[in-house]
């Protein structure tokens, strides 16, 4: 399995966007030149819900356009599965548009909560392995 | 000056890698029509029976066509039009 170095301090972060949203799903984008210096936008999901998630299109527009800016890429999206495990739901696939982008879902089903890293292309989902830095 | 189309990563592939490309003026489907003739496919990715997709947000400048016009927002000389896929999902379908 290939893997990423994502610092723990980014982990941490998504982690607690989640409980902090918990018991509804959350979303963000994670964004750098490179995984081991990332940073985070925690978004606001559209929908409040805990069966799914439309991040806000403006506030998206506007992350878009602070990644380009600073020449960085939107190297992940993440959210939230607050009662189910971390693992791209089929509705996930569909709507995954980016292909360059890794997608991060938190579970928040267990009793610690799970983060797992995903390629999502053409409906192929790949699990990337992650290494907290 | 024509209009400039920002075009999303995952629809470079059929603009040849073209991050940006340029069309005429004209509404947002007007335009969207228009592209399909230069970059074949790419109609049917953002638009349904003449209506953008629920899942693709569109901008004119900094303003989301749901603000505006929608699909009948006059794109002038000049403006920018950017489309930009929605980032969603969820366990329902
Ligand atoms: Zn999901």
């Amino acid at each position: 399995m290939e893997t990423i170095g994502i610092p723990r301090s980014v982990i941490n972060e998504i982690i607690d966007h989640a409980k902090a949203g918990y018991p509804d799903e959350v979303c963000g984008i994670v964004a750098g030149k490179e995984f081991s210096s990332a940073h985070l936008y925690n978004m606001t999901n559209t929908e409040n819900s805990r069966v799914s998630y439309f991040m806000d299109p403006g506030e998206q527009f506007q992350v878009m356009k602070d990644i380009r800016e600073r020449k960085e890429k939107m190297l992940a999206i993440y959210h939230s599965h607050p009662d189910s495990v971390a693992f791209p739901s089929a509705k996930d696939v569909r709507l995954a548009y980016y292909p360059d982008s890794l997608y991060i879902i938190v579970s928040l089903a267990g009793d610690i909560p799970v983060l797992k890293a995903f390629s999502i292309n053409e409906g192929e989902i790949v699990e990337i392995s992650v290494k907290p830095l | 000056m024509p209009v400039k189309v920002r075009i999303p990563t995952p629809l470079q592939r059929l603009t040849g890698g073209k991050e940006e490309v340029e069309a005429k003026t004209g509404t947002v489907i007007e335009i969207v029509n228009d592209l399909d003739k230069q970059y074949p496919g790419i109609a049917e990715r953002i638009s349904e029976n003449n209506k953008i997709r629920r899942f693709v947000n569109m901008y004119v400048n900094e303003e989301d066509i749901r603000f505006l016009q929608a699909e009948a927002t006059v794109v002038k000389d000049g403006d920018e039009l950017s489309i930009v896929p929605a980032i969603a999902g969820g366990i329902s379908q």
